[in-house]
């Protein structure tokens, strides 16, 4: 992680490329190698497929055996029964709203306290951030009866603001950007623009968030995945089907389930695409931002 | 390595020149860059950990009164069988997704680390795409394909002759279509984190090695698993305190009983079990019962994790 920047990220394959050039003699990649590779890819995808599959079927073709490897022509009927038996564009909507603050929100919260911690100077600043790691270790999910309380008293159930606020707080998030921080803003540039009469504000905005942007850009796509596939706290305080975020809306199908089987498979299906569309522009960056943030030697 | 532990968090000192120059104004300014975060986390985060303690200590219902009755709860908790079968399935469904998702991305990272594989970034995308599909829409698709009647899985174990099999109502099948799923969620991402580690080992290590003939099996088991340990913990302790947390995939397999996962609880997690207590019956005090046995598993683990890196960091001493 200590290597993490722009660099790195725009270039997850770089060390495979100046390997590929130096080393002509190496050995040869195994028939198997790919074979293997192949299959995995092959288990990656299938189940989506398959959910396409039975999502474009209806119920006495999805349950004949054997079953149906192609889609059939049944795709826009039962999206269309999904329209109308939950208000699933709006909860479309709801996940939107919900997993886009949070993403953005993430993104610029987590760069400021890791600005903080990386570059400033503050009593107790150790101790706070041994705080900050240790938040990362408790799972938020036992505590899920006094966290309803707390939403209740305030008043928040069944609001979509009870999803973001708490969604907001992301320990790993400014562990992430402290890392990114100490590598990519030196102490000579921040004592340059203290000397030009910057004030910390100005420091942050015009010289740190720029220069980190790549990785708080992963960081707000990380948060706006885990926000978007959230269940259990969205299912304990949303009530009213007008709230639902998209994750919901499926188990409400599901209850229709009997009545249609690629019911609650087309909302999958559905509730999935936009993140599917969404990676295949960004899968890229996701991919070497994890690996950039994992552990390195 | 860049480890969560506490003994690498210390920072170091930024320097502190022309800071005698800044104002009251400009010295408070650290705080107000962290303050959104820890005060987010004391409201949704500490506050309610805490309570849970406090709550755990009382009769509570939500809508009605809350009588104290001391440790009643956790007398009640360890006699009750329901507990201690959701402790058995929950560390069941654990090692039954940890195991072989851990071996099969050791495997896969080895592969992928291959200095002239083609298609790297396209096998390295299409390994994330589980994870962004959401657990629910997993849960479902899945339970579709191990269907006992219409299953894609009992179609094909019929071909060869093979009995129809009830995953779903079995104590084993649905422990072992959970973790199926979360295997399926999980591998690629723990793919990723090897390869980023691997790549970190000097290639001239791999290529001295097959200088001397050392094959590829060879190569897996001398220098990439052992360069991989300290991130092999990591995911061993996420993947403890992920699986300590299984809540979705049970509740959506079994739509007859959500709740309980099955009518005689066969693969109710201990998160399903507080959340049927809790929700379901509208028994605060005891949720935050079972909460609380869940942070002492989960401090448990981290005590583990704990002692077992500090075993690690010792042994690498020369």
């Amino acid at each position: 992680m200590t290597d993490a920047g722009p660099h790195t990220t725009t270039h997850p394959e770089q060390p495979v490329r100046r390997a590929r050039t130096t080393r002509r003699s190496g050995e040869r990649v195994r028939w198997w190698t790919y074979a293997l590779l192949l299959l995995a890819v092959g288990a990656c995808l299938f189940p989506l497929y398959w959910m396409f599959i039975v999502a474009t079927t209806d119920t006495a073709t999805a349950t004949q055996l054997p079953p149906e490897i192609l889609p059939g022509g049944n795709f826009f009927h039962l999206a269309g029964l999904v329209f109308s038996t939950v208000p699933f564009l709006r909860s479309i909507l709801n996940s939107l709203i919900v997993a886009g603050a949070i993403g953005v929100g993430q993104a610029v919260l987590c760069s400021m306290a890791g600005f903080a911690f990386a570059k400033l100077t503050f009593r107790g600043r150790n101790v706070l951030f041994l705080v900050v790691v240790l938040t990362m270790t408790v799972p938020t999910q036992l505590s899920v009866i006094p966290q309803y309380m707390i939403v209740s008293s305030l008043g928040w159930v069944d609001t979509l603001q009870a999803l973001i606020v708490p969604g907001l707080a992301n320990a790993f998030g400014i562990f992430w950007m402290r890392q990114h921080l100490s590598s990519s803003l030196s102490d000579e540039i921040m004592q340059a623009a203290r000397i030009d009469g910057a004030t910390t504000w100005q420091i942050f905005w015009r010289i740190a968030f720029p220069l980190v942007r790549p990785g708080a850009f992963v960081l707000g796509l990380l948060g706006f995945v885990t926000a978007w596939n959230d269940f259990l706290w969205p299912f304990i305080v949303l009530k009213s089907p007008e709230m639902y975020t998209a994750q919901i809306a499926i188990k409400a199908l599901q209850n229709s389930f009997s009545i249609d089987l690629g019911l609650a498979m087309s909302g999958s299906f559905l509730a999935t695409l936009p993140l599917l569309a969404l990676f295949v522009f960004v899968g890229r960056r996701m991919v070497a931002g994890i690996m950039d943030g994992a552990f390195k030697g | 390595m860049t480890t969560i532990s506490p003994a690498r968090s210390s920072l170091p000192a930024p320097s502190r020149a022309g800071s005698p120059r800044l104002g009251l104004r400009e010295r408070l300014a650290p705080y107000a860059y962290i303050a959104p975060f820890f005060l987010i986390f004391a409201v949704f985060g500490l506050v309610p950990l805490l309570f849970t303690f406090y709550v755990a200590l009382f009769d509570w219902n939500p809508i009605g009164d809350h009588v104290f009755i001391g440790f009643d709860n956790f007398t009640r908790l360890f006699a009750d069988g329901r507990f201690w079968n959701a402790v058995r399935n929950t560390i069941s469904i654990w090692l039954l997704s940890t195991v072989p998702q851990l071996l099969v991305a050791l495997v896969l990272a080895h592969l992928l680390n291959h200095a002239r594989l083609r298609l790297a970034v396209f096998f390295r995308m299409s390994m994330l795409v589980p994870y962004i599909t959401s657990v629910a829409a997993t849960a479902i698709v899945f339970a579709q394909m191990f269907d006992r009647d219409y299953g894609l899985l009992n179609w094909l174990l019929g071909l060869v002759g093979i009995g129809p099999i009830d995953f779903i109502q079995s104590m084993w099948g649905s422990h072992a279509l959970i973790a199926v799923m979360v295997v399926w969620r999980w591998f690629g991402y723990t793919t990723l984190l090897y390869l980023a580690s691997l790549q970190a080992v000097p290639r001239a290590i791999y290529e001295a090695a097959s200088v001397d003939g050392a094959g590829s099996w060879k190569q897996f088991l001398h220098i990439s698993i052992p360069s991989l340990r300290p991130v092999i913990v990591f995911t061993i302790v996420t993947s403890t305190i992920g699986g300590l947390q299984i809540f979705t995939e049970p509740l959506l397999i079994s739509r007859a009983t959500p709740l309980t996962c099955g009518a005689v609880r066969q693969c109710q997690t201990l998160t399903l079990f507080l959340f049927e207590q809790g929700f379901g019956q509208f028994r605060f005090g005891y949720g935050a019962a079972i909460g609380v046995a869940l942070f002492v598993l989960v401090v448990a683990v981290a005590t583990l994790n704990y002692l077992l890196s500090t075993k690690i960091r010792a042994e690498k001493k020369p």
